[in-house]
Formats: C-alpha cells, structure tokens, sequence
C-alpha cells in the first residue's frame, strides 16, 4: 500500500510535466493541442535518434531536443496556431488533430514502428534503486525524475508569478487585448508561451522513452493522460497541474494494486468523477482559476488575495 | 508646434455598419477635450481606433506628425498613446500593483512610476496588495487611470470615465485628474454634460458617427450641445430633418 503509493507520486512528476504543456497552452493562448502527446512522441523519438543514430551523449541529446521542440512550439504558434485561432473554434481543433496524424505517420515512416527505449543509454540508472526502511525500494530514476518535474514546474511558476513576461503572460491570459493596451503584444507572447509549451511536451517524452517503450502511435494514450491531469487538478494553475499528475500516478499505482487490468481504468474513473464535480463548480470556477473557485465555494474572499 | 493627434478622414466599421464617418480632427498638444455623444455615435469606437484595437478602414491618424494609422495598439502605447477603455479591463486575479506594474515594464519610459502615480491617486495606495477583480467600480477605475499613466503617454484617453460610478468617486478622479492638465494630452469620454463642460478646455458631440459640434465650453450653449447630441439640425440643413 505505502509502496504503490509513493511509486504512485513518482509517476504523477511525469504526468504533471506532460499536463504543464497542455495546461499552459489552454490557458494562456485558449488553444487546445490535441496533437500534445503526439508532440511529446515526437521529443521522445527525436532524443532516441540523437543517442542512437546520431552517436550523441544522453544528457547533451536532452538539451537539444528540448530546444528542438521549444524551436518547433513557437515556429508552429507563427505560422500553424496563430492561423488556425483566427478561424474559430472549430479549426483548431481539426489542424492539431491533422497535425497529429501526420505526426504519428510521419514518426512511423522516418523511425520504424519499433518499440523503442532509452533505457539501454542510462547505463545501470534504469534498475538501479534505493531502499527505504521498511523494505520499500524505490527507483532512482522514477526518482530523479520526479524531482525534475517539481523544479521543472517550480521554476515555471517562479516565472509566471515573479517576472515581467510572467506577468506579461498572466495578462494576455486574461485579458489580450487588455494586455495590448499595457504595451504587451499578445502574439509574442503566446508564441512564447507554445515555445514553452511543446519544450515541456518534449520533457514529458523523454521521460517516457527513459522509463517505458515508445512508439509512433503511443501519442493519444499521452494526451488522454494529460487531459486527465488537468482536469483534475485545475486549468491554469501549475501546483494544480502537479497535484492532478501526482493524484492520477497515485490512483493508477492504487488501481494496480486491486487488479494490474484496472490501473488505467482506475485513473479514468476518478477524471470522471472530478470532471462531474468540476462542471457543477462552472459558476465558481468563471470567476478565475481554481483558487478564486475555491474561495468563491468557501465564501472567503480572503485566500482570493494574494500578498505582492 | 505640431498638434498632439490628427485625424484625418477617419472611417471605421462594424461589418457593414458605419460607426464612423469620414472625423476629422486635431488637437493641440496637452489639449483637454472632452467627447460627449448618445450611445452608438461612435465615441468609444472613435477611441478605440486611436488606441489601435478597431481597424482603421479609411483615413489616417497622426501623433505628433507621425502616422501610427497602421500600428497595433501595443506599439501605439510605445509611441505614447494609451487608453483607459472602457469597462476598465483590469486583471482581475492579479493584484493592483501587478496590474500597474505589467503597463509600467511595457510602456515608455518617464516621470511616472508606481510611487508617482501613487501620489496623484492616493486612493490606490492601500489598494496596491489586493486582487483587483474584488475592488468597488470607483477603485477599479482609479487603477485603469493609473495603468494608462504610468506606460507615460504623451496622449491619454479616457472612455467612459465615471460611468458606474457614485457620485463620491467622480469627484475624486476628477480631482486627481486635474492634476494632469497640462502635462498630458487628455480625451475624456463623459456622459454628464456638466462634469464635462467644467472639466475640458474643448468640448466635441459625436452623433452617428459624424462630428457635429466642436468648441470651448465658454463659447458653446447647452441648447447647441443637447441639439447636436440628439443630430437635431437648424433649417439650413433640411436634409437631415
């Protein structure tokens, strides 16, 4: 029990880095990816080829693909997002999911539908594990991964609260044209925001191909994921999103521990159950992000404010 | 001196609908004027089309001589135009000193900061750690007049200045808006005729669109400004009767 537990929280660092992406690019540039777990394949397969085909380090394929994918965020935001949101609603949700399937097949065609890991690459840091008291092994990877989760999204939301663009990007999430008349330009903005975005997509995949297979096609069951830690721990919010992850990692791992073949059915459930909860919480939650919702539903004005 | 804005010809539209119809104007620098008008003449599109967030379909409009007909409205506030719209716009999950903070990091530099603005609003200053999505209709305002100031624009325009407001707050914006005359180009949108005849050093009335009375509050009459708030014509321009 303790043990699926913290395998449970392990786990949910890694859907909290595939949600951040998604969470972001929803709520700051209203634009909903449905090509984001294609994308963090994408990051994932594109690691591999550089270790692989390429003869480069693990840690340096890391650093270019995450300023591959970042490159290829604000290169889509510009000439693909950008377009596609001036067309209404309907339009980008058709591009992303094209955009999706071309990916997948494209994946397929340039990389073969072999499964594939990073796992050989690490050396012995894909078994290798600490024990805690208790007898409870825990490892080190699942480790070290989860602790790149928690400053991956710390240090995001040191930005977004603490720093002129973070600000700039608060602004244009609620407001754009608003922002404009401040002097901030929207575009830049979201075009940063996708930049970051995908980067974390990618994140997300690389961590997949450390600790799992990957494959072309393994995008949709990714952003179905996502989805899920999102919803579950708020839109716009990243110590949601981290919350949402680490439930849907724990309640897998609890699924698991029932049955292995009700550990993703598990996680669906409790999306369900949330989202159900969630939609009856509309009219609090369009007063402003989850916390607002939060105070409106306890009628305490007070933890709305937030100290400079 | 070249005049703070031109107008020239300046059309803009709502789809098919004409809101404005060929304006032409210029005003001095450091000019106060006020714009009166009924609902739909045009007076907030007209504001909006010189902050930069309505198309501009025909004609052009100059800030101290230099187009800016084409620029977006981020870049206008750059070039020292900014706008307090109206609705306020405030963020209203971010604090009153973010959302003064986020105009000042991306405006222009000057003699306005958040201690000086502060000082011509002291209204704001025990605001400044609160969120302002959960201020009164008179702070809210009193933080979009400080967020328009503190980019430093060398033209300031106000939409709807104290609409929604008690008749308390209207007094203390204005007073702290009177402060500003002269060091900055004021266009005031005002619905009380009163308020805007003791404030302004020129009054225009906007009606469908079309500029229909331009002149100093000294020289004009209430009946010249009712009649051409409600596109009442004299008989020499029967047409329009």
């Amino acid at each position: 029990m303790l043990d699926s537990l913290i395998q449970g929280i392990l786990l949910g660092g890694y859907y909290s880095v595939l949600a951040a992406g998604l969470s972001l690019m929803f709520g700051v540039v209203r634009f909903i990816n449905l090509a984001h777990g294609d994308m963090a394949v994408l990051g994932a397969l594109g690691s591999l080829w550089l270790v692989q085909s390429a003869g480069v380090t693990v840690p340096l394929a890391i650093v270019l693909t995450l300023l591959g994918m970042a490159a290829l965020g604000w290169l889509m935001q510009r000439f693909i997002f950008e377009r596609a949101l001036a067309g209404g609603f309907l339009i980008p949700i058709l591009v992303t999911i094209g955009l999706g399937a071309a990916l997948q097949n494209g994946m397929f065609a340039a990389f073969g539908s072999d499964t594939k890991s990073l796992g050989a690459h690490i050396g012995n840091l894909s078994w290798s594990s600490w024990e805690l008291p208790g007898g409870i092994f825990v490892g080190q990877l699942p480790v070290y991964m989860f602790a790149t989760a928690v400053l991956v999204l710390g240090a995001l939301h040191l930005l977004l609260t603490r720093t002129a663009f973070g600000r700039a990007v608060r602004a244009t999430s609620t407001d754009a044209e608003a922002a404009s008349l401040c002097g901030v330009d929207p575009r830049k903005v979201h075009r940063w925001a996708a930049a970051i975005a995908v980067a974390l997509a990618g994140l997300a995949g690389i961590f997949l191909a450390m600790r799992a297979q990957v494959t072309p096609f393994s995008g949709p069951m990714m952003l179905i994921f996502a989805f899920e830690a999102v919803v579950i721990g708020g839109i716009g919010s990243l110590r949601g999103t981290l919350i949402g992850g680490i439930v849907l990692g724990v309640v897998q791992s609890l699924g698991a521990l029932i049955s292995p073949q009700i550990s993703i059915l598990a996680g669906h459930l409790v999306f369900l159950a949330v989202l159900g909860w969630r939609l009856m919480q509309t009219t609090a939650a369009d007063r402003g992000g989850w916390r607002t919702a939060l105070a409106a539903v306890l009628n305490k004005p007070d933890l709305a404010r937030r100290k400079v | 001196m070249t005049a703070a804005l031109t107008l020239t010809d300046l059309v803009g539209r709502h789809g098919q609908l004409q809101a404005i119809k060929g304006l032409s104007l210029t005003i001095a620098a450091n000019e106060v004027l006020a714009v009166i008008g009924a609902n739909g003449a045009g007076k907030t599109t007209l504001m909006r089309m010189i902050a930069g967030l309505h198309p501009v379909a025909e004609g052009g409009i100059l800030l101290h001589g230099s187009p800016v007909t084409k620029m977006p409205a981020h870049e206008r506030v750059k070039a020292g135009i900014a706008l307090s719209p109206e609705g306020r716009r405030l963020f209203g999950d971010m604090t009153v000193a973010e959302n003064l903070m986020i105009a000042a990091e991306n405006g222009r530099k000057g003699d306005w900061t958040l201690a000086t603005v502060c000082d011509a609003f002291p209204q704001l200053t025990p605001l400044l750690g609160r969120l302002a999505g959960g201020l009164s209709g008179g702070q809210r305002q009193a933080v979009a007049i400080g967020r328009a100031l503190i980019a430093n624009p060398s033209v300031i325009l106000l939409d709807e200045v104290s609409l929604g407001l008690s008749p308390a707050a209207v007094e203390g914006l204005y007073s702290s808006l009177a402060g500003l005359k002269g060091k900055v180009t004021l266009i005031v949108v005002e619905q009380d005729l009163t308020r805007a005849m003791g404030f302004a050093s020129r009054l225009i009335c906007i009606a469908e669109g079309v500029l229909e009375l331009d002149g100093t509050p000294a020289t004009l009459t209430r009946q010249q400004i009712t009649d051409a708030y409600f596109g009442i014509h004299k008989a020499e321009e029967p047409s329009h009767a």
